[in-house]
């Protein structure tokens, strides 16, 4: 980019000239180590970071996540208060603003308990968003232990670690969170730690075994031979020698699955079984999965209580994917469609 | 070939162990007493409790508490005095209802199966139809609609979805459905549908997903196929591009997309516990998360062995006709892709 900027100079007249040698002639071999130089050492992650700029598709996600993101975390601070927060139950606002459809003052509408939906989705965003990140890490933490282990020491113990992935994976996905989260005493879901958990211990096999084939490519190298024969541990092999090599498609995996978990969240709590704060303790909180759910009831009289936070899930998600898809393209990492 | 089924088998056997295992682990030994969820508020005395608990078998220790349940599940039974009879098997009879577990699901299961079946049937014409088009297509405008669309699709709530579509069919289209298609008010008014009709909404739901992967597996797998040798071997014989597409080209290309399908029908004959709660479908998904609700476990029981039954048991299925379709495998190769 810079040596782009010095080739060309501005004359005193405003006119740009170019000040490149023409077509055909031998740059000096002094400016051709100076481009080189400037362009910098790129690293595997500087390259595919470069690759992602110039995909507008992805760019866009990236753009709308992070306003997301932005919008949610500083909602506190241009957000209308004066309407009540997002998940209280004011029985004031009950009684005048039930159910209103979209105003100037109510952009979205309001719910059956007359609080703007608005602000409800911009909260909404919060909740969806770090429950989709937080229950991805945890499954990328088990995942990444689990699929190095498997995929270092083949033998009895990938054996064991890849039946118990097939066992999990051959669990219908949402029963299977349904009845972790159904044993769960009732008052533990004002949190969001047993979702987390729950999609989090659910999704660790699908890592585990890309991780694990990852793993398995990357051990073949020569370098992880010439580590071994200078004496470094298992443990150093892993961490320092395969470890950075193997865990592009986990980054790759993890970018798409963001979006998987937004919508088993959602889905949880469409069923009555996600996080369910407290109005009283927690009055921000709101999921866009329970919107949906409360919603249902108002199908004929308010649609907008279902639509929007439908369509922020949507997006969101969409956004994940497409971001995962150009990640994907970046790092050149091959995946199954 | 009949190694290999074997083989298969043999994988299933555990799997199965592993899986009503996990099952068994989940529902007993997490926290949450059946007897104290029974008993409800108040405190029984211990004498009670204690004979509650032998009642349930729930004083034995676990493994034979498992081998109780497995032995529910056999079909075969022994007495000493009628000898080997075949009786099916017995899951007790429901908490909630007192009727037989078996009896139960005998009802809902024609349902399931009949959603599951139109569902893939959607699934196997939009999905290979689109995924084709595509492909045949590329880069045109119904290429880019179709990928639009799928990644849409793909990122939509299917909860979400079905209200929308109620929403639209039962609610905006009124005048011409009667309000038929939006569940509460169903056959309130308006002009009464044949049976099928109603399949038609909650089938659109249950297959939304799974046909945008089909179309995306059908259209990545033909552009893969479609740059191999013996389809330019095709080509220079002088066949026509049709005759490449529907002789050469589909026979290898659909093995992955028959083998997603084929996986899926297992996953919906599983039941389809969204669709069936936003369609208030009476199927197995809608009863085992019924079930669940009332803690009703016998059902649970039941009805979650039962489904886990059927998903193995098509992905068994499945892995045999993979073999059957491609040699590769059966021969002892990996397959590609």
């Amino acid at each position: 980019m810079s040596d782009d900027l010095k080739a060309v100079e501005v004359t005193d007249g405003g006119v740009i000239a170019d000040v490149r040698p023409p077509p055909g002639s031998k740059p000096p071999t002094d400016e051709l180590r100076r481009a080189a130089e400037s362009r910098g050492n790129r690293t595997l992650y500087g390259d595919a970071w470069y690759r992602l700029r110039r995909n507008k598709l992805a760019l866009g996600a990236l753009a709308w996540l992070i306003l997301l993101v932005l919008a949610a975390v500083s909602a506190d601070l241009w957000v209308p208060q004066h309407f009540g927060k997002p998940n209280a139950i004011d029985t004031a606002l009950i009684g005048t603003s039930r159910l209103l459809p979209p105003s100037p003052t109510h952009p979205l509408g309001t719910d059956d308990l007359g609080r703007d939906m608005f602000a409800r989705v911009i909260y909404g965003a919060r909740i969806s968003l770090t429950v989709g990140a937080l229950a991805v890490l945890v499954a990328v933490l088990i995942g990444i232990l689990l699929g190095a282990l498997s995929g270092f020491y083949t033998g009895w113990l990938d054996a064991l670690i890849m039946r118990f992935a097939d066992v999990f994976l051959a669990f219908p996905y949402i029963l299977f969170a349904i009845l972790l989260l159904s044993v769960l005493p009732e008052e533990s879901r004002a949190s969001i730690v047993p979702v987390v958990l729950t999609i989090g211990v659910l999704g660790w096999p699908s890592i585990a075994r890309v991780f694990r084939s990852s793993i398995l490519s990357v051990k073949e190298n020569d370098y992880v031979d010439a580590g071994r024969a200078l004496g470094a541990s298992d443990g150093r092999l892993i961490i320092r020698h395969i470890l950075p090599n193997a865990i592009a498609p986990i980054l790759v995996y993890a970018t798409m699955s963001i979006g998987g978990a937004i919508l088993t969240e959602a889905a949880l709590s469409f069923l009555g079984l996600g996080i369910i704060p407290d109005p009283v303790r927690s009055p921000n909180a709101v999921s866009w999965g329970r919107m949906i759910d409360d919603g249902r009831m108002y199908l004929t009289s308010n649609a907008g209580i279902v639509l929007w936070p439908g369509i922020a899930i949507l997006t969101t998600v969409l956004a994940f994917t497409l971001l995962g898809d150009g990640v994907r393209d970046a790092l050149d990492v091959k995946m199954r469609d | 070939m009949v190694q290999y089924i074997l083989r298969r088998f043999a994988q299933f056997v555990p799997v199965f162990f592993g899986v009503t295992l996990l099952l068994f682990f989940i529902t007993t030994l997490l926290p949450g007493d059946p007897v104290a969820l029974r008993s409800g508020e108040k405190k029984l005395p211990p004498a009670v409790y204690a004979a509650l608990r032998h009642s349930y078998g729930l004083d034995k220790p676990w493994y034979a508490q498992y081998g109780d349940y497995l032995g529910s599940l056999s079909p075969v039974h022994y007495s000493s005095k009628a000898g080997l009879q075949f009786t099916g098997p017995d899951l007790g009879d429901s908490i909630s209802s007192g009727r037989p577990v078996v009896d139960i699901f005998k009802e809902t299961y024609p349902y399931t199966v009949r959603l599951a079946l139109t569902a893939i049937a959607i699934e196997i014409l939009v999905g290979i139809g689109v995924g084709i088009v595509a492909a045949v297509r590329q880069y045109s405008i119904w290429d880019t609609l179709a990928t639009l669309g799928t990644s849409i699709l793909v990122a939509l709530p299917v909860f979400w979805l079905g209200l929308m579509l109620q929403y639209f069919f039962g609610i905006i289209l009124k005048q011409w459905t009667g309000g038929a298609f939006y569940l509460p008010i169903s056959g309130a008014s308006g002009p009464v549908f044949a049976d099928w009709v109603h399949l038609i909404l909650p089938s659109v739901t249950l297959a939304s997903v799974s046909t945008a992967y089909a179309a995306r597996i059908m259209r990545s797998q033909l552009l893969e196929v479609s740059g191999q040798d013996y389809v330019r071997t095709a080509f220079a014989k002088g066949l026509g591009g049709s005759a490449v597409l529907w002789r050469h080209e589909m026979k290898n290309a659909l093995i992955p997309v028959v083998t997603f399908i084929g996986l899926d029908l297992g996953v919906m004959l599983s039941g389809a516990i969204l669709t069936e709660t936003v369609f208030n479908w009476p199927g197995v998904g809608l009863t085992i998360y019924q079930a669940i609700g009332r803690r009703d476990y016998p059902v649970v029981f039941g009805g979650v062995t039962l489904v886990l039954f059927v998903v193995l048991l098509v992905n068994l299925l499945v892995d045999i006709s993979y073999a059957f379709l491609d040699p590769r495998i059966r021969l002892g190769g990996q397959a590609e892709g």
